[in-house]
């Protein structure tokens, strides 16, 4: 049957309306601020400076130094986004990993336990890092356990190696169950008759789970990882309101640093923002690529299956 | 002995080893570090603020016991007095002046007993400190906040299950030149996230007016790529003579989307509606640009402002924040199931 040519496009307009309005176009807007200076909004009245933005947030004495670099903060951001990725994304895999593990064995109430560790996957950001700043104040839980093993206690929030540490912790408790969930469903998928030819061959659980049960997940693995990585290098919203950052710059983040130096601070830098927002975007497509590319190579070995 | 073998024994009959009780103690340190902060701060919600001050902190809520005195409009705080003739009681205390006190035993008032501070500590009782949450109704806006934070998830939950909808049902049931195109093109902003587009975005919602507004929020976040995705694979699987012989009866394509496809999709769209309500209600970068006036803020927003001023009331925030967590915890609650499922097959949240 035949139906008029216009119609799909009417079922669809309303979606890609908003699309267009609230991602594409301010993608477009977005490259446009990047090559332009000064402190207004309003695009037509920005002086083209071309490069010059990027040229200031990568201009340093050495690359290895932050504080040589004009934007100083802008690099730490940077170092400290990567340091937090590593711990993160390394951590949280392999305690994901863990207990992925674990729920998949013969155990009693899996339904529960699972529920026990997705909880706080769903708990706002804001919440998560206020439920974690009431045990890690000054008088908090944790200070009182200090104090009750007759140790010192510790500003936690407010010495950097601690914050930092905190943060990461943090973090990682918040989102766990996510990745936790995806590992169980690709644990679920490796079918069963592998497990007991392995037994029959007598290999010890240790080479079951290292020549059958590892090599199999891997792919999952390896999406469950790029997938995580995306999202701690947009790590923002925890991080704000449990530490604003601090101390000094020690959890300062890059989507803070655009945040701050777009809404923020007292002469807003708007170019200098999305020159920020650019380069952010460069190594999020790289990584989404990876993962593309990752998760095709994941239906290959299905199909090869 | 033989009591614990059956309370051991697992299903395939053999007993417990070592490693099942390895299991069983890391799922239970689990349960303690996932569940016991939100239940601390659950407890702590219900502490009187001077209960919050204690250090170190008891772990139910307790709270200073006081009376009625006669006289005086208040509840007087119950202290337990060692009196000069060795005697112990409790009495209330009617004001302090420096290190004396002055208490009065309520069965006979007109004779006040002063005391050294030293000599006197306050009686405890289990109280719970429900005013925390009574309180937050007059003392700051807190009505005006829920109220912010239901519309904003209420009408975007509407807007992106409708929206959505017609979207995947144009990919999913008709043929036309671009469709593969308009679905990439919709897929592909899921390598957008909001933090790089922050600053033109805006722009784009100062220049529709809709700074300091809820729809400024809204209608950004409503065109999720997810849900396309979801709901048109779910639509594939609706068989396409179902859709002819609606034609054959004179069915509008609308009557088709809204009368067939629609029902037919119930289940995607429910997955749909609980991701969408949790992004809504937990969204907290978008709207802290976005809405800047107190009378605005959603939930998020004023929990974050709180707790940044200089002083934290925390018994307030604390009771602000169960509140905030509770919808989020009973969906969590009923729903489970749906959600992991919708999650393991998504791959998304």
């Amino acid at each position: 049957m035949k139906t008029r040519p216009g119609t799909p496009w009417f079922f669809l307009a309303p979606n890609v309306i908003v699309i267009l309005l609230f991602t594409f176009v301010p993608i477009a807007i977005n490259i446009y601020y990047a090559f332009t200076g000064g402190v207004n909004l309003y695009p037509l009245q920005r002086p083209g400076v071309g490069v010059e933005n990027f040229s200031t947030l990568l201009e340093c004495g050495s690359y290895l130094d932050p504080s040589s670099c004009t934007k100083d903060v802008f690099w730490r951001s940077i170092f400290n986004t990567a340091k937090y990725a590593f711990f993160q994304v390394s951590l949280m895999v392999l305690f994901s990993l863990i207990t992925a593990l674990v729920l998949n064995r013969k155990i009693i109430g899996r339904g529960f336990w699972r529920g026990v560790f997705f909880y706080p996957v769903l708990l706002s950001p804001v919440v998560v890092a206020l439920i974690w700043k009431w045990i890690l104040q000054r008088d908090g839980l944790l200070n009182a356990a200090m104090v009750a093993v007759d140790a010192q206690p510790v500003l936690w929030l407010a010495e950097p190696g601690w914050a930092f540490f905190w943060v990461t912790f943090v973090s990682i408790w918040a989102h766990m169950g996510f990745y936790m969930l995806i590992l169980l469903a690709g644990l679920q998928a490796i079918p069963a008759d592998l497990y007991e030819a392995a037994q029959l061959d007598k290999a010890s659980p240790w080479r079951s789970l290292t020549r059958v049960t590892l090599p199999l997940l891997m792919p999952n693995l390896m999406v469950v990882l790029v997938l995580a990585l995306i999202k701690a290098v947009q790590t923002f919203d925890e991080v704000f309101v449990l530490t604003g950052g601090g101390p000094g710059s020690a959890t300062t983040f890059i989507v803070q640093f655009i945040y701050h130096t777009g809404f923020v601070e007292p002469v807003r830098l708007y170019g200098i923002a999305a020159a920020g927002s650019l380069l952010l975007a460069l190594a999020l497509v790289a990584l989404t690529l990876l993962q593309l590319r990752l998760s095709k190579a994941d239906e290959m070995g299905e199909r090869a299956k | 002995m033989k009591a614990l073998k059956f309370l051991t024994r697992t299903r395939n009959g053999r007993s417990l080893d070592w490693t099942d009780w390895l299991s069983y103690v890391y799922l239970t340190l689990g349960l303690f570090l996932m569940f016991g902060p939100v239940i601390w701060l659950v407890g702590s919600s219900f502490k009187t603020e001077a209960a919050l001050n204690e250090f170190p902190p008891s772990f139910l809520p307790y709270g200073q016991k006081a009376v009625a005195v006669p006289g005086e409009e208040k509840m007087k705080p119950v202290y337990r007095i060692k009196l000069p003739d060795g005697t112990v009681k409790e009495l209330p205390e009617v004001r302090r002046i420096g290190l004396m006190a002055t208490h009065i035993d309520p069965a006979r008032p007109d004779e006040p007993i002063r005391v050294n501070v030293k000599d006197r500590e306050p009686v405890r009782e289990f109280k719970l400190a429900t005013e925390n949450y009574t309180d937050l109704g007059g003392k700051i806006q807190f009505g005006t906040y829920l109220w912010n934070s239901v519309f904003i998830t209420l009408v975007a939950t509407i807007l992106t299950l409708l929206f959505n909808s017609m979207a995947a049902f144009a990919l999913s049931k008709y043929k036309f030149k671009g469709r593969t195109s308009v679905f990439l093109l919709i897929l592909g902003t899921l390598m957008v996230p909001p933090a790089i587009v922050l600053v033109p975005n805006f722009l784009v919602v100062s220049e529709l007016g809709m700074l300091n507004s809820l729809w400024g929020v809204i209608w950004p976040a409503i065109a999720t790529p997810t849900g396309v995705f979801l709901l048109r694979q779910y639509m594939l699987t609706i068989p396409d003579e179902l859709l002819d012989a609606a034609r054959m009866d004179h069915a509008s394509e609308w009557q088709i989307y809204w009368r067939i496809v629609l029902p037919l999709a119930a289940p995607a769209l429910a997955v749909l509606a609980i991701f969408s309500v949790m992004w809504r209600w937990n969204d907290f970068l978008w709207p802290l640009i976005v809405l800047s006036k107190n009378e605005k803020f959603t939930l998020q927003l004023a929990l974050n402002a709180f707790q940044g001023d200089l002083v934290t009331q925390w018994n307030y925030l604390l009771a602000m924040t169960v509140i905030t967590l509770l919808p989020i915890t009973i969906v969590f609650a009923f729903l489970q199931k749906y959600i992991t499922q919708g999650i393991a097959s998504a791959g998304v949240k």
